[in-house]
This record gives structure tokens, C-alpha cells and sequence, in this order.
């Protein structure tokens, strides 16, 4: 195993997809800011946004010093079209309700403590300094995910029925995260990070018995399949994107 | 449903390993776990606190601000506890 | 950032009702006299009670409401630093709510019976919210005059006589300097930038000024709640800290490069202050009263937050009950 297994364009790919899926997510829960059920969970929800943007800037700086074409985080962020973000759908879809933000939290959370961990013995040493610093923020985000779960789940007849609503909703988009493709195949080779879908069984040790003890009923995996991480992505994510990018596509070229 | 508001916890935060935890204000949180995590992300997001202790507002027994003259005035008077008290000659007075 | 005045009257407050016993006053006064601050068990004249939840509830309610036309911007920020800071100082308003929140619960009244009160629209907050963020310098000038005016404002209340209050303005002021400063630093990176970049912020200059200088509230001769200076709960008049404001304001927009809207506004020698315009009362108290751009939209999102959040907040307090019956049942 050595870096020639994986080309650059690979390894870019990569990179652009764990950042991506932290912008998104990040965009995501910052809408949450002054409109919360209890101002103590505007500051959470912003704590957490500020860890995924902070990520995301990490993220895209190392993607763009990988392509080496001179792209700086936010010509990354800003300046992409809808078809080069790298992002699960699962990150892109609408907040709803607290419900579907928390249990999207939670399985994304899940998902990237396992991540992060593996990933910080990464052979691409900048990801690896990267994932080191994320891992404890998302050890944070699934513990803070994972006690709203069950408290939503477990708490009264109507929050049971509107959580079971968002994982029934998010379930099936869940299983993009473990879509296999050669962009796994080759980072997994060249030791650049796990292939995504290794991760499958150990996420479901971690998420399965939140969810039970949350009294949810898991939803069967059906034959849906959503396409954001190969850059298909649902009509949510180009609203998303006129909003995030509005400001860089009308002043093109000035600095903020 | 009836409308029930979620408790009140005192918070501590001890802000560096050798300091004692100091209490820094107060948050609303539906129970113990959850009231350590909302004090996490109110009382500390510029790197206030290493620890912290959260305590039921109404389980803290305080003392009565009418009853300050018996509790804390007799203290007044002991002034021989206090190191200054004792006059000793300069060469040992640092003592 | 917070409110005006701080004195516009709103409702009856409750709270524990106290027989005035002049021992006690003049107990009271003594302290107030000597400087020192009454703590939440003390006793204390149900007027300056009633006054303490007022104003800090007026308070806390504008950071709650402020963070509104500034979470506006949240998602358009134009770089992911700006999009973080932003977020960082939204998020510090809504701590500085809490801490406000948590300071006027000492005096005997529950956040949700002041929450209810700004809801109903009998608990005012600062009418400076109710004006609309309309571009990207609208950030940075609400952080460089707005914070600026609040954090004039707010010093003397580190000082102010209730403990509880006095301490949670210390943390809020150690927390706002930061938000002036990132607002000044956007304005200045925007000046040094293209044409359309500065017509902005000056376009943002022409809005914020006036209502910035109205924060501070009616002129001292108009001012109703004189009980606030002799209680140590207000130390320095309207007056006297707008002039403080504006005079050190003037310099920060030569520096900036951006002219401030008030052709009147110019230095006077003998006074050694700027002097300043005629300022609209009746648009203060057109906005104070209800009709500002944005009153009806403000509270409109705060509702809805509150309402979206209602089978949340019982979902939390349901689950905790059944977790300690059956850790009883367990037991």
C-alpha cells in the first residue's frame, strides 16, 4: 500500500467529501441560530455549526493545497457549481423540525466519531492532524445528539411520533454514507482513510441501541438510493447554495 | 399538557486545576445530564472551565440574610486569629 | 448589545410581595449609600425590585430579540471566517439573554413568566431591532455603532448595586469587545475594497446612526425613572453617555473613511465635545410603540420559535420524570 495507489484526483475527491459534508451540515444547523426551542439549544446548535465550519475550512484549505490550482477555502465553498460538491444528501436536506435536526445530528455524529478516529492515522498527515482535532468534537456532538434522541423518542406520545417521522424520513439517505466507490477503494489503499462502507457495521453498533433505547422503531432498508456524494444531489442542495454562495456570485472578486 | 417549566441548576466552574469551582450563574435544563451539557455551552465557550458542577437551584440550603448578625458578627471580635494581631520584633516578623 | 434606556415602563412585575419596614430601608439605603450591592436574599423595597426586573428583563429580552436581524445574515455570510464570526457573536448574544435571564430569576420571577411577557408584547426590548438588516455592512456596523452604544451603556452597570446583575454585565462586557472590534474590522476590509463595497457601508452608516444615538434613550430633562441613579442601578445619565459615544465615535468613522449623517455634527471648543443634531423623538417612540420596520416580524420569529418548540421542551421534562420514577422503582 503507498500513496501511487490513489491518484490525485482520488484524493482530492476524498477530501472534498468529508469537508463537504461539514459545510453542508454546518450551513444546516446554522439556520437554527435565534429560532431554537429553548435559547440554551441556540447555543448548542451553534457550537456545533461553529465545529463543522471550523472543520470544513481545514477541510477545503487541504483539498485546495492537493489540487494546487491556487483555491482557497472559500473559492471552494462559494464559488463550485452544485454538481462539484461532494456531499451525502443526507447533509443537504431541510431542517424540518428539531426532531429531524437532532436525529440527523445523531446518525451523522455517529458517523463521523468513527471516522475521525480512523482517519487520524491517516498516511496523508494533514487529514490525519485534522481528524485528530474533529474526533473530540464529534465525540461531543454524538453525546449531545444521542441524549436528545432519547429524550425526544422517549418523552412524550407526540415528540415519539415526530422523531420516528424524522428517522423514517432520514433512514434510507442514511445508507449513501456506506455507498461503496473507487474513490474508497483507492484512499482505502493507499491508507488515506477507511472506505466508507468498512464503517457500516461498527455505525450500527453505536446508533442501534440509542435508537432502542429511544423506543424507535429502525426502518428496513429499502431500494432508495440517493447520489450527493457523486455530485447528484436533491433540488434542496441548489437552494442551499444560492443562499450560502449569494454574496460571492454578486460581487464577484471582492474580498470580505 | 399542562406547562412545566424545566428546572433551574446552579453552575460551578472551576476554570483551572488548582483553583476551587466557582459559581457563575444558572440554566434551565430538563434534567442532571443535560444540565451539565447546557452549561457547557453557555458557561464556557472561550475556554472558562476544566470542570463543572451543576446543582438543583432548590437544593441549595442557604442561610438566612436576616440571621447574618448571629451567624458572621461574632466572628468580629476574635481578632487574635489573625496573624497581624501578634506584634513581633522586625528580624523574625516575617514569621 | 442591548437595550435603550432601559426604562421604558412595561407591566406590573410580579414577585414576592414584602411588607416595607423602615428599619429595613434604611437599612437598605445605608448600603446603597456606601457603595456596596444587595444580594438576591436580601431585603429590598419592592420598587427597586420591581424596577431590577424591568430593566434586566428589557435587557435580556433585546439580546434574545437582537440576535434576530444579525442571524439574518447567518447563512449569506461571504467567507466561511465572517460566516463563523457571525455565528460565534449571535451565539454570544443569546448567552448574554441567559445570563441576564438566570440574573433576574434571583429577584422571584420565572424566565417563562418573562419570556411570556415579551411574547404578549407587554415586556419591551430595544427598538433598535426593529430595524432591518439590508446588506452584508449592516454587520459590521450594528457590531461597530450598536455594540459601541450598548457597551457605553453597559459598563456602569458592572458597578451597578444588585450583585446578581453586576456580574453577569461583567461577563457580557468581557464578551462584547470582541463584537465591536470583528464589526469594525468587516467595515474596514470593505473599505479597502471595491466602490460597491464602500457605498454599502456607507449606505449602512446612513441608516444606523440615528437610531444607535436613540439607544441611549430621551434626553435626562424627559427621563421618568430618576429612582434608577438614587438605587445605584443607573450611574450615569442618557446625556452623558451618548455625548461620550458620539465623541468617540467620530474619530473611528474618519479612520474608516465613511461620513456620519448629521450635517449639525461638529466640535465645539468651549464644550470640548461634538455637537450633534435634533434627534426624531417621534420615530423613537414610533418604534418603541409598534411601529418600526421589522416590530411585527421580530416577535412573530420569537413566537414561532417558542410555539415549534413546545412538544420539545415537554418531551424533555416528560422523559425526566419517567427516568426518576423508574430509577425509584428500581431502587
Amino acid at each position: 500500500m503507498s500513496e501511487h495507489d490513489i491518484t490525485r484526483a482520488e484524493h482530492i475527491e476524498y477530501v472534498l467529501r468529508l469537508a463537504d459534508n461539514v459545510l453542508i451540515l454546518g450551513q444546516r444547523i446554522s439556520e437554527w441560530c435565534g429560532h431554537a426551542p429553548v435559547i440554551e439549544e441556540d447555543l448548542a446548535l451553534s457550537n456545533m455549526a461553529l465545529d463543522l465550519i471550523g472543520q470544513s475550512r481545514l477541510l477545503l484549505t487541504h483539498a485546495g493545497e492537493l489540487e494546487g490550482k491556487g483555491r482557497d477555502e472559500d473559492q471552494l465553498a462559494f464559488l463550485r457549481v452544485e454538481r462539484d460538491f461532494r456531499n451525502v444528501t443526507l447533509m443537504e436536506v431541510p431542517n424540518e423540525d428539531f426532531g429531524r435536526t437532532t436525529v440527523r445530528n445523531f446518525l451523522f455524529s455517529a458517523f463521523q466519531v468513527l471516522l475521525w478516529d480512523k482517519l487520524s492515522a491517516s498516511t496523508d498527515r494533514a487529514l490525519a492532524a485534522i481528524a485528530a482535532k474533529s474526533l473530540k468534537e464529534a465525540r461531543y456532538h454524538l453525546n449531545h445528539s444521542a441524549e436528545w434522541v432519547i429524550r425526544l423518542g422517549d418523552g412524550t406520545a407526540l415528540s415519539q411520533q415526530k422523531t420516528q417521522a424524522a428517522l423514517d424520513y432520514l433512514w434510507p439517505y442514511s445508507a449513501e454514507l456506506f455507498a461503496d466507490s473507487p474513490v474508497d477503494a483507492a484512499a482505502a489503499a493507499a491508507g488515506i482513510g477507511p472506505a466508507w462502507s468498512a464503517l457500516e457495521a461498527e455505525w450500527e453498533a453505536l446508533v442501534l441501541p440509542v435508537l432502542a433505547e429511544a423506543t424507535l422503531v429502525v426502518p428496513a432498508r429499502t431500494p432508495f438510493k440517493s447520489f450527493g456524494k457523486f455530485g447528484r444531489h436533491s433540488e434542496h442542495m441548489g437552494h442551499l447554495l444560492a443562499t450560502m454562495q449569494y454574496m460571492q456570485r454578486t460581487y464577484p472578486g471582492a474580498q470580505w | 399538557m399542562q406547562k412545566k417549566e424545566w428546572p433551574l441548576w446552579e453552575v460551578f466552574i472551576r476554570s483551572r486545576n488548582g483553583l476551587d469551582h466557582k459559581h457563575c450563574g444558572s440554566v434551565h435544563a430538563p434534567d442532571a445530564t443535560m444540565a451539565l451539557q447546557v452549561a457547557r455551552d453557555v458557561y464556557t465557550r472561550r475556554l472558562e472551565g476544566v470542570s463543572i458542577w451543576v446543582v438543583k437551584a432548590s437544593d441549595i440550603v442557604a442561610s438566612d440574610p436576616d440571621a447574618k448578625p448571629e451567624l458572621f458578627d461574632p466572628a468580629e471580635d476574635k481578632i487574635y486569629r489573625h496573624p497581624t494581631f501578634y506584634q513581633l520584633p522586625d528580624e523574625v516578623n516575617h514569621m | 448589545m442591548y437595550t435603550q434606556s432601559l426604562s421604558i415602563p412595561d407591566g406590573e412585575a410580579k414577585g414576592p410581595r414584602k411588607v416595607e419596614n423602615p428599619d429595613y430601608l434604611a437599612e437598605f439605603n445605608a448600603k446603597i449609600d456606601a457603595g456596596g450591592f444587595i444580594e438576591p436574599k436580601d431585603w429590598m423595597p419592592e420598587a427597586y425590585r420591581k424596577t431590577l426586573i424591568r430593566q434586566i428583563s428589557q435587557h435580556a429580552h433585546s439580546e434574545i430579540v437582537g440576535m434576530l436581524p444579525e442571524g439574518n445574515w447567518i447563512t449569506r455570510a461571504p467567507s466561511l471566517k465572517r460566516k463563523a464570526i457571525l455565528l460565534a457573536k449571535v451565539q454570544d448574544e443569546g448567552g448574554h439573554g441567559l445570563y441576564l435571564y438566570a440574573a433576574a430569576e434571583t429577584l422571584g420571577v420565572s424566565r417563562d413568566e418573562l419570556y411570556e411577557a415579551l411574547l404578549s408584547g407587554k415586556a419591551k426590548y430595544s427598538s433598535i431591532f426593529n430595524y432591518p438588516t439590508l446588506n452584508w455592512a449592516d454587520i459590521g456596523v450594528i457590531g461597530w455603532l450598536v455594540d459601541g452604544a450598548a457597551i457605553m451603556n453597559q459598563i456602569p452597570l458592572c458597578k451597578c448595586s444588585y450583585g446578581p446583575y453586576a456580574r453577569a454585565m461583567i461577563r457580557v462586557c468581557k464578551e462584547e469587545s470582541f463584537h465591536q472590534r470583528q464589526g469594525y474590522d468587516l467595515l474596514l476590509q470593505m473599505m479597502k475594497g471595491t466602490e460597491e463595497q464602500r457605498e454599502m457601508v456607507q449606505d449602512a452608516v446612513n441608516r444606523w446612526w440615528w437610531p444607535s444615538i436613540m439607544m441611549f434613550g430621551p434626553h435626562d430633562k424627559d427621563s421618568v425613572h430618576t429612582d434608577s441613579a438614587r438605587w445605584g442601578i443607573k450611574r450615569i445619565s442618557n446625556d452623558d453617555l451618548r455625548q461620550k459615544f458620539v465623541d468617540a465615535t467620530v474619530k473611528q468613522a474618519e479612520v474608516l473613511g465613511v461620513s456620519l449623517p448629521d450635517p449639525a455634527l461638529k466640535w465645539n471648543e468651549a464644550r470640548g465635545h461634538y455637537d450633534f443634531g435634533a434627534i426624531d423623538w417621534d420615530e423613537f417612540w414610533s418604534v418603541v410603540g409598534g411601529n418600526g420596520q421589522c416590530n411585527v416580524d421580530r416577535l412573530a420569529a420569537r413566537q414561532k420559535a417558542w410555539d415549534d418548540g413546545a412538544w420539545v421542551r415537554e418531551a424533555a421534562i416528560a422523559h425526566a420524570e419517567k427516568h426518576s420514577v423508574r430509577q425509584q422503582q428500581a431502587a
